[in-house]
C-alpha cells in the first residue's frame, strides 16, 4: 500500500511537470498544444547529451543537477518564441480543430526533426541518478532522486502559483485570460504576454524531460507517451489551473502505480480508463470553471 | 449548385479509375488500399463539419476489420458482400454504444475520449492473445464473391470501390439533408441550433454513427484487401493519420476524402522513396502550409480555380468588384 502511495507520488510529480506548462498555455493562449509532449523530449535530449559531456570531462558531478535546469532553459529560451511567432501567432481565434491540426503539424516537425538529428541513438545518463545513492522508507529502498524529482515539481508548482497571483506580470497574465479584448485595451501588451507565458510552458515542458533523462534511455519516440500522458492529465484536473493539474498529476500518478503492482495487465490503459471514468462524472474535469455559453 | 455533388462523386470515382488503369502496377495495391482507408477520412471529415476532432477514428477501422477477421474464424463466412455489410454493421453497433458516451463532449474533450477508447481496444486487442492473436494480429483468408474466388486484384479494387461510392452516396444524401445542414450549424454555434428546437446531441449522435459505419467498411475493406490484420489498426498514430488526410482533402465536400487519401498515400510512398529520412519533417511542413494558407483543403483548390475561371470569363472590369471581400479575424 505505502509501495503504490510513493510510487504513484513519484509519478506524480513527473506528471506534473510535465503537464503544469500544457495547462498554463491553454489558460493563457487558448490552444492546445500536441507539440508540448516533442519539447518534452527535446528537454530530454538535450539534458543528456550536455551531462554527458560534463561527466566525460570529469567535473564536478553533483553539478549535474544544474546542467538539468540549464538544457530546460535552453530548450524554452530557443524553441519558445520561434514557435509562438513562428506558427501560432497565425492561428489565435481560429477554429479549434485547425488550431488542434496545426500544433499536430508542429509535433510531426519536431519528431522528424529528432529522428534526423539523434536517429538510432539512445542516450543514457544514470549519473544525476545514481550520484546521491538511496534512503530506506518502510522497508523500501528508494533513490534519494525521487526525492529531488519530487521537491523540484513541488518547487516549480509554487513559484508558477506564486509568479501568476502575486507578480505585477503574473497578474497581467491572469487579466488576458479573463478577457483579452479588455486586456489589451487597458494597455497589455498581449504579444509580450502570449511570447512569456509560452517560453514558460516549453521551459517546463523541457524541464520535465531533463529531469526524466536519468530515469530512462532517450530515443526518438519517447515524447509521444508523454503526450497522452500530459493530456489525460490536463482533461482529468481541468484545463488552465495549476491546482487541477497537480490533482490531474497525483490521481493518474496513483492509478498507475496500482495498475503496476496489483493489474499488470491493465497498466497499458490504466490511464484511459482513469480519464473515462473521470469525464463520465464531469465532463468538464476535476477543477474547471463551467464555461461561459455564449450566443 | 445541388448537383454539384453527385457530379463530384462520379468525377471521383472515374478519376480513381482512371489513374488505376494508367499508373504502374506496383501503385495498384497502395490505390486500393487507400480506397478503403478513404472511407475512414470520410468518418473523420462528417466529424469535422460538426466541428469534432476524433483522434480515435481507428477504433471503427480496427472493428470492422476484426469483424472479417472473427467471422472467417468461428462462422468461416468468406462471402465479401455478407463480410463488407458485417463491418458496416459492427461500426454502426460500436458507434451506438460509444457515441451514447461521447455526444455530449465537444473539443478536446471528444478528442481524448475517442482517443481513449480507441486505445482501450488496442490494449484489449493486444491482451487477448488466445483469440486476436496479440499484437501479431492474424491473416484473414481470401475472400469469395457469390461463392466464386476473385480471380484477380482488379476485382477486388472495383468490389472495393463499388462499396466506397455506396458509402459516398450514402454521405452525399446525409450531407443534403437536414440533418447535414445541422451538423454544419453545430460547428458554428450549437447554442443558437438548440434554441431553433434541435437536439443537439441527437444530430451529433447520428453523424457519430455515419461517420463509424463509414470506418467500419473501410476496415472490413482494408482487411481483405491486405489479406492480415493486426491492433496497429485503431493506434493512435493510425488515427492521427486519418485526422491528417481529412484536413489536407478539405472538409468542405464528402467526396474530398476518397481523392485526398488516394493522392496522399501515393505521395507519401514517393517521399519514402526519394527521402526516409524526412518525410515526417515534410509532412508537417505540408499540413502547417495547409492550415496556415488553405484551411479548405486541396478540395477548395478547385472552388478557387472555378472563381478565377468565371471571373476571366466575366471580363476584368467586374473582377475588382466580384473580388471577395476578405475577412480577417481581429484576435492580435
Amino acid at each position: 500500500m505505502i509501495l503504490i502511495i510513493v510510487d504513484g507520488i513519484v509519478k506524480a510529480s513527473w506528471l506534473f511537470l510535465l503537464s503544469v506548462g500544457l495547462s498554463i498555455v491553454y489558460g493563457v493562449l487558448r490552444i492546445l498544444n500536441l507539440a508540448h509532449g516533442s519539447l518534452y523530449a527535446l528537454g530530454g535530449f538535450v539534458a543528456a547529451i550536455l551531462v554527458t559531456d560534463w561527466v566525460e570531462h570529469g567535473r564536478w558531478e553533483e553539478g549535474t543537477f544544474l546542467i538539468l535546469f540549464v538544457a530546460a532553459a535552453l530548450v524554452g529560451l530557443a524553441s519558445g518564441p520561434v514557435i509562438e511567432r513562428g506558427a501560432l501567432q497565425w492561428i489565435y481565434g481560429r477554429d479549434q480543430a485547425l488550431q488542434l491540426l496545426a500544433t499536430y503539424a508542429l509535433f510531426l516537425i519536431l519528431e522528424g526533426l529528432q529522428i534526423a538529428l539523434w536517429s538510432s541513438e539512445s542516450f543514457q545518463t544514470y549519473v544525476p541518478f545514481s550520484v546521491l545513492g538511496n534512503f530506506a522508507l518502510a522497508g523500501v529502498i528508494y533513490p534519494w532522486y525521487y526525492a529531488i524529482l519530487l521537491g523540484t515539481a513541488v518547487t516549480a508548482g509554487l513559484i508558477l502559483w506564486a509568479f501568476l497571483n502575486r507578480s505585477r506580470f503574473g497578474r497581467l497574465i491572469a487579466a488576458v485570460t479573463y478577457d483579452r479584448e479588455i486586456s489589451r485595451a487597458l494597455g497589455i501588451n498581449l504579444r509580450v504576454v502570449y511570447v512569456i507565458t509560452f517560453t514558460i510552458g516549453a521551459f517546463l515542458a523541457g524541464l520535465g524531460g531533463a529531469m526524466s533523462a536519468p530515469m530512462v534511455s532517450v530515443v526518438p519516440g519517447f515524447a509521444v507517451d508523454a503526450t497522452v500522458a500530459a493530456f489525460a492529465v490536463v482533461v482529468i484536473g481541468g484545463l488552465g489551473s495549476i491546482g487541477g493539474a497537480a490533482v490531474g498529476a497525483l490521481v493518474v500518478g496513483v492509478a498507475q502505480a496500482w495498475a503496476v503492482h496489483e493489474a499488470p495487465d491493465i497498466e497499458v490503459f490504466a490511464i484511459y480508463l482513469v480519464m473515462t471514468s473521470v469525464l463520465l462524472i464531469r465532463p468538464q474535469g476535476l477543477f474547471a470553471r463551467e464555461a461561459v455559453r455564449r450566443i | 449548385m445541388k448537383r454539384s455533388g453527385a457530379v463530384g462523386g462520379i468525377l471521383v470515382i472515374v478519376g480513381i479509375v482512371v489513374w488505376w488503369s494508367l499508373a504502374p502496377s506496383w501503385l495498384d495495391f497502395l490505390t486500393a488500399v487507400a480506397v478503403a482507408k478513404g472511407l475512414v477520412v470520410l468518418g473523420v471529415v462528417l466529424l469535422i463539419r460538426a466541428g469534432l476532432v476524433s483522434f480515435g477514428q481507428g477504433l471503427f477501422f480496427a472493428v470492422g476489420a476484426y469483424a472479417v477477421g472473427f467471422a472467417g474464424k468461428w462462422w468461416s463466412m468468406h462471402d465479401a458482400l455478407a463480410l463488407a455489410g458485417l463491418g458496416l454493421a459492427a461500426g454502426i453497433v460500436v458507434s451506438l454504444a460509444i457515441g451514447l458516451l461521447v455526444a455530449r463532449y465537444r473539443e478536446i474533450f471528444f478528442a481524448m475520449l475517442t482517443l481513449a477508447f480507441s486505445m482501450m481496444l488496442y490494449g484489449g486487442l493486444v491482451k487477448g492473445y488466445g483469440a486476436t492473436g496479440g499484437s501479431e494480429g492474424m491473416p484473414i483468408t481470401p475472400p469469395t464473391l457469390l461463392g466464386r474466388p476473385f480471380s484477380s486484384d482488379t476485382e477486388l479494387f472495383f468490389f472495393t470501390l463499388a462499396c466506397a461510392s455506396f458509402m459516398i452516396v450514402m454521405a452525399l444524401l446525409y450531407a443534403r439533408s437536414p440533418l447535414g445542414y445541422a451538423a454544419q450549424a453545430i460547428r458554428s454555434n450549437e447554442i443558437r441550433v438548440g434554441y431553433l428546437g434541435a437536439s443537439v446531441t441527437k444530430i451529433v449522435l447520428a453523424t457519430f454513427i455515419l461517420a463509424g459505419a463509414a470506418s467500419g467498411l473501410g476496415g472490413a475493406l482494408d482487411a481483405m484487401l491486405v489479406g492480415h490484420i493486426d491492433p496497429d489498426l485503431t493506434y493512435w498514430t493510425t488515427s492521427g493519420e486519418f485526422v491528417f488526410v481529412a484536413l489536407l482533402s478539405g472538409t468542405g465536400s464528402v467526396v474530398a476524402p476518397l481523392v485526398g487519401t488516394v493522392i496522399f498515400e501515393i505521395v507519401r510512398s514517393y517521399a519514402l522513396r526519394w527521402f526516409p529520412d524526412f518525410w515526417q519533417i515534410a509532412l508537417g511542413g505540408v499540413l502547417l502550409a495547409v492550415v496556415l494558407f488553405l484551411p479548405g483543403g486541396l478540395w477548395s483548390l478547385h472552388e478557387r480555380v472555378l472563381e478565377y475561371a468565371r471571373r476571366f470569363a466575366r471580363g476584368n472590369g467586374s473582377a475588382l468588384e466580384q473580388a471577395p471581400a476578405r475577412t480577417r479575424r481581429q484576435e492580435l
